[in-house]
């Protein structure tokens, strides 16, 4: 697989799979505002995904579309990373998961802008101004979660000391990261790295939380090697293309 | 303080209410109105919010299958416009006095209910497009005559609701069209979920004008402005043709064309009905259930939210 298709499927893996998870929680909200909330945020996910995918179909000019990105690739294909497959153990671990990616995103479309690849940065500039609202969104739920009431502070803490470990894999570099950083079309993710540790500690100070000592890594979805969730999760999302494979939906 | 009206009183506002109702004024919140009139929105208006906020269940069984990433975007719009809609009607109804909080817990109680065919089960995909096309437009027969209903802020609710309506119920038709257009199994599931989905959908106009114990002071107050037999009919005459055209047969051996544009219906079973209604439905308890779940789930996230440091500022 060349570099630039595996870059571009590297985001947009990343979009859909946690815009999967964010509509599995539809009609699972706290109260109705915020369900209509998240399917907000997961439409947006889905729309990004869905632009990019589109471009990649076309790079092998094998008549390929989107839709057989995303429901004709084995999870092995899969490019997302670990974070944004964790599943939505309690409304803490989806928010967590939500801001930690969103401060990632923010940072990385503000970069990607600069791309040399015109698709690449008019695509940054789109997903930019939701990117930020869903960044002010999730802030605010972190420090609201954290300065709410003693669950609350208990529940956040307990999703962030769980998902820390799917963060440095963030800024790990891909082949694809390295060859797209080289010719002027990727993001330096070093640069990126520093940004999202002032956010997070910036936020979690704000929330009165504790940033987790451990820096141990889990790491592998960049590589197609992920948790046992996204088999899971694949199974369910492919399984009418899947069964029906000569079927038009 | 406010003081209770006499009797002599009582009459005179009446007399106004009556008049503003019979010169098409819209009642408002703040205007008097007959404790009757008031009980009967309270039930409706909530009912209403109930059956959009349960309705995201059926359809959210398939977001996470939905075979396309335009059919999986576009599901999930409909289903966040659902929930939007139950916050428009919840709003509606507090200004007749009651919190969307009692609301919530008076459907959990089982004291309110909510459209009894979100008890039937979505199965195959075609399901998806059956409840759009079907349930929602059975939903936008009754909805658009709505609009012209006497209590202002529902009315208003409508106005906004109907805009929405009008394309789930197309989005729907164009699943079952998509179908119907393609392989034997995809049209083998459109027919199965109109064979499921078409009595439920004659149901939720209620029962026949005749066993309809709120129909008449609804109508003499323009609450509801047509009866459930005139609005089933208008359903059924504009669905047939609608079925006909992408090749689907109406699941009533007894549906005749008695001219160009009406069609008769066969006997619908109300004994299924009142079981359905009753709490007997494949899954009133899921579903009845899941929102209880979400709603105690969810406790702890409302406290924090309002303790928060965020809210103190």
């Amino acid at each position: 697989m060349n570099t630039t298709l595996k870059y571009y499927l590297q985001i947009a893996d990343n979009a859909l799979i946690l815009s999967h998870r964010l509509a599995e929680n539809t009609s699972k909200g706290p109260f109705l505002e915020e369900d209509l909330a998240g399917a907000n945020v997961a439409l947006d996910l889905i729309g990004l995904a869905e632009a990019v995918y589109t471009e990649a179909a076309k790079m092998e000019n094998q008549g390929q579309t989107a839709d057989d990105l995303v429901y004709r690739r084995e999870e092995k294909e899969f490019l997302n990373c670990l974070l944004s497959e964790q599943p939505n153990r309690d409304f803490a671990h989806l928010v967590t998961r939500q801001f930690l990616l969103d401060a990632f995103n923010y940072s990385y479309f503000i970069a990607l802008t600069e791309s040399k690849d015109p698709f690449l940065s008019a695509i940054a500039f789109k997903s930019l101004k939701e990117v930020t609202y869903h960044l002010r969104r999730s802030s605010e739920w972190m420090i609201r979660l954290g300065t709410g009431t003693e669950e609350s502070k208990h529940r956040i803490q307990i999703a962030i000391n769980t998902l820390w470990k799917f963060t440095p894999e963030l800024f790990e570099e891909s082949d694809a990261d390295k060859a797209m950083l080289a010719n002027g079309c990727g993001v330096n993710l070093s640069d990126i790295q520093q940004q999202w540790d002032q956010k997070v500690n910036e936020i979690l100070f704000l929330g009165h939380l504790d940033i987790p000592k451990n820096k141990f890594s889990v790491r592998g979805g960049k590589e197609g090697i992920h948790t046992e969730h996204l088999g899971h999760l694949l199974a369910e999302m492919q399984f009418l293309p899947g069964k029906y494979p000569d079927a038009v939906w | 303080m406010t003081t209770k009206p006499e009797p002599v009183q009582i009459a005179q506002l009446l007399a106004e209410f009556e008049e503003k109702i019979n010169a098409e004024i819209k009642i408002e919140p703040s205007d008097w109105m007959p404790d009757a009139y008031r009980q009967h929105l309270i039930r409706q208006i909530s009912q209403h919010a109930h059956s959009e906020v349960i309705g995201m269940q059926p359809e959210g069984n398939w977001i996470s299958r939905a075979p396309s990433l335009r059919s999986k975007k576009i599901l999930l719009a409909k289903i966040q416009d659902e929930g939007g809609h139950g916050l428009y009607l919840y709003s509606a109804a507090e200004t007749l006095g009651v919190s969307r909080e009692q609301y919530i817990e008076w459907l959990h109680q089982g004291k309110a209910k909510y459209a009894s065919v979100f008890n039937y089960p979505a199965l195959n995909w075609a399901d998806i497009g059956a409840i759009g096309w079907l349930v929602d437009g059975a939903a936008i027969v009754n909805q658009v005559s709505l609009q012209r209903t006497s209590y202002g802020p529902y009315s208003r609710a409508m106005v906004r609701i109907c805009k929405e309506e009008s394309f789930h119920q197309r989005q729907g038709y164009e699943i079952m069209w998509r179908m119907m257009q393609g392989t034997k199994d995809q049209q083998m599931m459109a027919q199965d979920a109109i064979d499921r989905w078409w009595w439920p959908a004659l149901m939720m106009f209620g029962p026949h004008d005749s066993d309809s114990p709120r129909t008449s002071n609804a109508m003499r107050w323009k609450i509801k402005r047509e009866t459930n037999d005139v609005l089933r009919e208008k359903f059924i005459n504009k669905t047939v043709p609608q079925a006909e055209l992408i090749g689907l047969k109406i699941p009533d051996p007894n549906l005749k064309k008695i001219s160009d544009e009406h069609y008769a219906h066969g006997d619908i079973n109300w004994e299924e009905f009142n079981q359905v209604i009753n709490g007997n439905g494949p899954c009133n308890q899921e579903r009845l259930e899941h929102h209880i779940r979400a709603h105690r789930e969810g406790e702890w996230v409302r406290e924090a939210a309002f303790h928060s440091d965020l809210r103190k500022q």
